[in-house]
């Protein structure tokens, strides 16, 4: 957008002339109408319904239509607690989506295993598996703060560039569009975490 | 009203004969207490329990496993002595090892006579993997799911069962998590809050650098 | 979503079916983990001729987030914020059943005004709970949108209460042993009953659009039959059992809280059908505005929480107790062991909706496989209640 003078732009506009560009153009496209994966797991997947519910409307910012079937999806919206015996078919439902695709990891379980971090079956975040594009955190968050989520995705979406050296990742063809689905081990998900995706805060104790 | 546990107790021995019951008493405010049955006859007595016309426990609601680690208990004991020529009563700690066992608990209620509960216990021999209990599905069919849970999490086999198989864990699994000594895997990352237990697995997932400590060692992955 | 079912066996067939028929294979299905209606993470393995369904297994665990576990690493007050977290719908009820467990396991005497707001708060969980099921269990039979929008509408003045009284909407953690944590003002129960007013208004316009409905007769009525006799030897509890026609309810067989002191009564079914189940939601939402309305009458002032409890640093004496409440789903009940320290030493949930799943199969058997989701969502699961 930088090629187009901004006091000409509304000069222009006053005068009834509307100027835009290719990538503009897509990116408001793209970002009025995300549809998210109709895809909940535990207690946040109520407030994510609330959201689509008559109260809160998520219709108001385009992305009312919840498909069932990731095919068709362009935002998975990881409402709850992701066990380990959940976690490889979530992988399974991200390769499965078309690009551009995006990840809202919803609620402290989808973050990090939130209140349930301790347990033997409960991953320990989804950013393990698959790269997250914005998080919420809360237990569960309220509608509001899944509207404001939906809100940063749609300005990050309004940002992605079309050409050019920082383009958009489903515009990459290096970039990968899926990841390996971990597999049932005896003890623990194998591996337990994708180290290309996934990197920790490193700390160290004494 | 509704028999006391003794009078239950007598009334299984007579209808069910060879049957050992013994009755654990509980402590606590709720006088709630239980019916230890044997595992040779316990079909018959939760068959009893079911159809017997003053009992008619129709409605056997929550079955539990619970896993019971070897213990030692001290007990004090009188015992006489013979100190310098003469007799002597004495006290002596003396110390019990009680093996370690798994147990299952069948809370039991009547629909018909809206009463209860009554509750059954059986206990395996020992700790180890699979350890036998017969099965009361054929008489409750709640029990189904529940001693699946059971053979899922405590690893107690129940012989008789129509389908036992891993109910919440997946197949490849191989240990039974809710036993009080399982560890699970160790992936904490990042524990920003660590207390007690917590802190001492951090202490061993991190490799220590003792000349540090505190919040600076946080730090942000290049 | 996986290839590969190992645990179905073919499943034996009739011959009147299979002689007007070409020989065909059973088709396996694997519904969900991830289903638009299976209410969550829960997944049928299901054995189809044609259309009818053949045999089906449950396959449970997606959401076992290990309750139990972290109980019997937690002190006793800090097990009641999970409790919220069983069945999300109802955190108020789960809360109560566990500190109802907690009191008898110590001996605790509630106040009066405890009881009552108890009682307030289980009986307006029971109505938001009936009433998004009633919006689902439509949803899922193909009235798309409309009722469930109905439905939150109602509940969302409902999760209004909870959180200007609890401070959240979901997640209340709101009840302690030997009381409530927070008082209820006078604004409080005057909005309560506004609203509580309001709702019969919101059950006549549902029910003029459910009850004599073509379409939802079609769908409903001989559909999941389920029998008495099945039902009690199966453990179901709650609006399933009463639908078959057993009166048990625990508000008056156990009288637990002061249910006694109240008038209410409880809908029996005929048929232990779909359609009974149905109806019986709607009915005991009826009973339940019944019992808010004394409350709000009866309700006395004084203390809300018995001021002998140490809930912090709580340590029961060594024993066992398993106490039980009806909540909207069935018999809930928490059975805890105290060996004398901070901790549980077992603590365990007795979930209603994983043991009503068990006649899961026993329903949907010869029927068609569209009906396996309208009889699941009747069943009214959550799958945080039945992995935990």
């Amino acid at each position: 957008m930088s090629d187009i003078d901004e006091e000409l732009r509304s000069e222009l506009q006053r005068q009834g002339i509307w100027v835009t560009s290719m990538q503009e153009l897509y990116n408001w496209g793209r970002k009025n109408s995300i549809w998210p994966l109709q895809f909940g797991l535990a207690c946040c997947a109520i407030e994510m319904i609330a959201t689509a519910a008559s109260r809160y409307d998520i219709a108001r910012f385009g992305g009312e239509i919840f498909r069932p079937s990731p095919r068709q999806a362009d935002l998975m919206i990881v409402a709850g607690t992701v066990t380990k015996k959940m976690a490889p078919q979530i992988v399974r439902l991200y390769n499965q989506m078309p690009d551009p695709k995006y990840v809202i990891s919803m609620g402290a379980c989808a973050i990090s295993g939130g209140p349930f971090k301790q347990g033997y079956n409960v991953l320990k975040g989804i950013d393990r598996y698959i790269p997250v594009d914005v998080y919420i955190p809360g237990c569960p968050p309220r509608p509001e703060a899944l509207l404001h989520a939906f809100m940063e995705l749609q300005r990050k979406i309004d940002e992605q560039k079309l050409t050019g050296a920082g383009k958009a990742a489903h515009l990459d063809r290096t970039h990968p569009s899926e990841f390996p689905v971990p597999a049932f081990g005896a003890h623990d998900l194998e591996p337990a975490a994708n180290a290309d995706v996934f990197r920790p805060m490193k700390i160290e104790r004494t | 009203m509704m028999d006391s546990p003794e009078q239950i107790k007598t009334r299984i021995e007579s209808a069910v004969p060879g049957a050992k019951i013994d009755i654990v008493l509980n402590g606590s405010p709720s006088q709630q207490s239980s019916l230890l049955i044997d595992k040779e006859h316990a079909r018959q007595i939760a068959q009893f329990l079911r159809d017997d016309a003053a009992l008619r426990l129709d409605f056997c609601s929550n079955v539990t496993g619970m896993d019971w680690l070897d213990r030692v208990v001290t007990k004090k004991v009188i015992v006489k002595k013979i100190v310098e020529g003469e007799e002597k009563e004495a006290e002596e700690t003396q110390q019990e090892k009680i093996p370690g066992y798994l147990e299952a608990v069948y809370h039991l209620y009547s629909i018909e006579h809206k009463h209860g509960p009554i509750i059954i216990r059986m206990r395996t021999n020992d700790r180890s993997a699979e350890a036998p209990l017969p099965s009361l599905t054929p008489i409750w069919r709640s029990a189904e799911f529940q001693e699946r849970e059971i053979f899922d999490l405590y690893g107690i086999r129940f012989d008789g069962h129509p389908d036992l198989r891993r109910i919440l864990m997946w197949d490849e699994f191989k240990d039974y998590p809710m036993r009080k000594d399982y560890r699970d895997p160790d992936d904490y990352e990042y524990e920003p809050t660590p207390h007690d237990d917590v802190l001492e697995r951090a202490k061993q997932h991190y490799a220590p650098r003792p000349q540090l400590d505190g919040a600076e060692n946080i730090t942000a992955q290049p | 979503m996986t290839t590969t079912i190992q645990t179905l066996e073919p499943a034996e067939r009739p011959l009147q079916i299979m002689s007007s028929r070409l020989e065909g294979e059973l088709l396996e299905v694997s519904m969900g983990p991830q289903h638009p209606s299976t209410h969550g993470v829960f997944r049928m393995n299901v054995a189809l001729d044609g259309e009818i369904v053949r045999k089906l297994k449950p396959v449970f665990g997606y959401l076992h987030r290990n309750h139990e576990k972290i109980g019997e690493n937690m002190s006793y007050l800090g097990s009641m914020p999970y409790t919220d977290r069983l069945d999300y719908f109802c955190s108020m009820t789960n809360n109560w059943a566990y500190a109802l467990s907690v009191e008898k396991l110590a001996g605790i005497e509630v106040p009066e005004r405890a009881e009552y707001l108890r009682i307030i708060l289980a009986e307006l969980t029971r109505l938001q709970n009936h009433a998004s099921l009633l919006g689902f269990l439509l949803s899922d039979m193909g009235a798309w949108g409309t009722p469930l929008m109905y439905a939150f509408r109602e509940r969302e003045k409902i999760l209004d209460l909870f959180e200007s009284l609890s401070g959240s909407r979901m997640m209340c953690d709101y009840m302690r042993f030997g009381g409530c944590r927070v008082d209820a003002s006078a604004d409080w129960l005057a909005g309560a009953k506004k609203i509580v007013d309001a709702f019969p208004k919101f059950l006549d316009e549902f029910e003029k659009l459910i009850v004599e409905n073509e379409i939802l007769i079609a769908r409903t009525q001989e559909v999941g039959k389920l029998s008495a006799d099945l039902a009690i030897s199966a453990g179901i509890t709650g609006p399933m059992l009463r639908a078959c026609g057993v009166n048990y309810d625990i508000r008056k067989v156990d009288g637990y809280g002061f249910y006694p002191r109240f008038k209410f009564r409880i809908p029996l079914g005929e048929h232990g059908d779909t359609y009974d189940r149905l109806m019986m939601r709607a009915l005991e939402m009826r009973e339940s505005i019944g019992i808010l309305k004394q409350a709000f009458e009866q309700i006395p002032e004084g203390p809300i929480m018995n001021p002998k409890v140490k809930i912090r640093g709580f340590r029961p004496p060594v024993g066992e107790a398993y106490g039980r409440i009806e909540a909207p789903k069935g018999e809930l009940g928490f059975y805890l062991i105290s060996d004398g320290s901070p901790n549980p030493y077992r603590y365990r949930v007795r979930p209603p909706s994983f043991i009503n799943l068990t006649i899961l199969e026993d329903l949907c058997l010869g029927h068609t496989v569209a009906d396996v989701m309208v009889i699941l969502g009747s069943v009214d699961i959550v799958m945080g209640e039945v992995d935990r």
